[in-house]
């Protein structure tokens, strides 16, 4: 827990409700303790290989977190481990103080309030932009609720807001397959604040955008933070001082330094491992 | 904040939303399968179609004397519903395949289950009317000596019964099988390969005479329906009627299934699976679903089958009749269900006229057949039909 305690970063529980948060059986998280995900002694692995090694991190309710880290740190790995994908071998991960990830299925997951995107920008190629938002929607994603599903009007208002922010509102009858790979990146990232999740786990957003693109994914970014929690995994170093309040190295499986962008870069273990100077 | 607008592309500040805006829109009262059938001009051809066969055939079989030109002999009233039952089953096909990318080469396993149920009706009906006479007892248990009805004959004799296990038994099969292969995540091929297995299965155990369902024979020598002679005319026209009647309702019923939100999930499981659970839905459950409903539909067209045809035999399990049924939904267009409809209707057809002017052909043709629309008609032939009128 000593790892959080420095910082106090702007605590806002979600403000904006949208929709019925999903399903029956998945309780709130209680955030009492302003930590929304616990990541404990976290170990994963893969015919021998340790991907994720003791791994322990927390997030904060409402913080914008950057994980950098070389290839082959885990950061993927720890996102699956998160989302439900890969089960670890030892270790725990809760979701605020009651709900235990580790039990639950990946759709669960998604339905409690943490939302993934993926590195490869991964939308429905053959539905509308539109449409891909709909299906994103925070909603009762039941069988037979959603065979029966009718479009409110404040659905629909807030699929048309979160298509202005993402900026794709002209294309809006496009298919999504259509797509640049930068408008892809954000019709994604639009998806996410669809299911308006408590926690977005984002991995490699700036991944082949040119600056432009880059600087308006940043800009999204941050305008999520307080509202939500994020989570960055991102290679790109510029990218990541633009937005990072705070930012967490993994190197082999494992939490190296945790700060700002300024002490992790003066870290001469950070510096040994990672920056290369 | 504008509350007045009430246009489609309304933009609300900070997404707060008063009661008195969410009652004012103009998409609430927009039924889903209207709106869809008014843009899908195919399924409108159909429905179309569909209701000037039910009002020619009777007249043309009828009421045209036999002498005329113009008579329809009762035979191709026959060959008529046939095709159409063949058509829904494409149909309960298409809407796996094409929607949910679920390939099943086991359709017909539910199909024929759908055909024994009314099968067992029909021979409770025939009564003493029967080779042996028996009042109770099928000829075939006669035949092997058997003294009671097994218990899984009891209130077949009943139509409401029968027609409660046309839908109900294959939808338990699908039930069962899908529960377990879709919650071990079983995808693509190796799914293929078990509903294969499925039906092959099922056609070698209905083969034995100790399952109780008339052995290799399977069931026939029917009499008569709810009463009514089977044989007649008159009846068969009814068939007919029925057939397209449920046609009809099995195309409404899939396209308000593919035009419903739940339509477009099951797409985006088809195209990103992992995604889709991502976003919260639970992909086994949806696939479960629209697994039991299509392999119910097959039931309800293997029923409609076997009164018209006069026969269910175990050779309907057959793995090549499924795979068959893939080739008709491949040929017409597949993800269209109109486009099943097409495919199942001219390549019957075709089977009709080759296995009678050239029976050593057929296989091949039919292999031929498959082998052009996959490499050329990646769309079928609704999608060639499309790409005509966006031409001209």
């Amino acid at each position: 827990m000593s790892a959080t305690a420095a910082t106090s970063g702007p605590i806002g529980l979600r403000i904006k409700p949208t929709g019925k948060r999903g399903s029956t059986n998945t309780p709130n998280p209680d955030l009492s303790h302003n930590i929304i995900l616990y990541v404990e002694g976290i170990t994963k692995s893969f015919d021998g290989f340790k991907a994720l090694n003791d791994l322990s991190l927390y997030i904060e309710t409402g913080e914008l977190r950057c994980i950098i880290g070389p290839n082959g740190a885990g950061k993927t790995t720890m996102m699956d481990v998160i989302t439900g994908k890969t089960r670890p071998d030892t270790g725990s991960v809760w979701f605020g103080q009651n709900i235990d990830l580790l039990g639950l299925t990946e759709p669960e997951i998604a339905q409690a309030g943490i939302g993934r995107k993926f590195q490869k920008p991964t939308v429905f190629g053959e539905h509308t932009v539109f449409e891909n938002l709909e299906l994103a929607m925070a909603s009762d994603k039941s069988v037979w609720k959603v065979l029966f599903a009718k479009l409110t009007a404040a659905q629909r208002d807030r699929i048309h807001e979160v298509l202005g922010i993402i900026g794709l509102s002209e294309h809006l009858n496009a298919a999504a397959g259509a797509l640049s790979h930068g408008q892809k990146q954000w019709l994604e990232i639009g998806m996410l604040m669809m299911q308006d999740p408590l926690v977005l786990l984002v991995d490699e957003p700036v991944a082949g955008m040119t600056p432009q693109e880059t600087e308006r994914t940043a800009e999204l970014l941050i305008s999520l933070e307080g509202k939500h929690s994020v989570v960055v995994v991102e290679h790109d170093m510029n990218f990541v001082r633009s937005i990072a309040r705070k930012v967490t190295v993994l190197h082999e499986g494992h939490v190296l330094a945790e700060g700002s962008m300024d002490e992790v870069q003066n870290n001469p273990q950070v510096k040994t491992v990672y920056l290369g100077e | 904040m504008d509350k007045s607008a009430s246009g489609d592309k309304r933009v609300t500040e900070g997404g707060s939303i008063t009661p008195v805006e969410a009652v004012v829109t103009p998409f609430r009262k927009e039924s889903i399968l209207l709106d869809a059938m008014r843009r899908d001009r195919g399924g409108q051809s159909l429905l179309g179609l569909l209701l000037l066969a039910a009002i020619l055939v009777p007249l043309l079989n009828l009421v045209v004397p036999e002498s005329s030109i113009l008579h329809l002999s009762t035979y191709s009233v026959t060959l008529f519903g046939k095709y159409l039952c063949y058509a829904l089953l494409a149909i309960s096909v298409d809407l796996v395949w094409g929607y949910c990318g679920i390939l099943s080469l086991g359709h017909t396993a539910f199909f024929s289950l759908g055909g024994y149920a009314i099968g067992m009706y029909l021979m409770r009906q025939i009564g003493t009317r029967g080779v042996y006479g028996d009042p109770i007892l099928p000829d075939f248990m006669v035949f092997l000596n058997w003294k009671e009805l097994p218990w899984f004959w009891h209130g077949m004799n009943l139509f409401p019964v029968a027609a409660l296990m046309v839908v109900l038994v294959p939808g338990l099969l699908a039930l069962v099988f899908g529960w377990l292969a879709f919650r071990s995540r079983v995808t693509g091929v190796y799914l293929s390969i078990m509903t294969q297995a499925l039906t092959f299965a099922l056609m070698l155990a209905f083969f034995r005479n100790e399952m109780g369902f008339g052995g290799n024979n399977g069931l026939t020598d029917f009499k008569e329906l709810l009463g009514y002679d089977l044989q007649k005319p008159g009846m068969r026209v009814v068939l007919f009627l029925m057939t397209a009647l449920f046609l009809a309702l099995g195309y409404l019923g899939c396209r308000y299934i593919v035009a419903s939100r739940f339509g477009r999930v099951v797409q985006a499981i088809r195209d990103a699976e992992g995604r889709a659970r991502f976003i919260g839905y639970k992909v086994e459950s949806y696939k479960l679903w629209i697994w039991v409903f299509s392999a119910m539909l097959a039931g309800i067209a293997g029923a409609l089958y076997v009164p018209q045809i006069g026969i269910i035999n175990p050779g309907e399990f057959a793995p090549i009749n499924s795979i068959e049924v893939v080739i008709w939904v491949a040929v017409g267009g597949r993800g269209t269900l109109y486009g099943a409809v097409v495919g199942a209707v001219l390549v019957n057809y075709a089977k009709t006229y080759l296995t009678g002017a050239l029976p050593e052909v057929w296989l091949y043709a039919l292999g031929a057949l498959f082998v052009f629309a996959t490499l050329f008609l990646p769309q079928g032939v609704v999608g060639l039909m499309k790409r005509r009128g966006a031409k001209s």
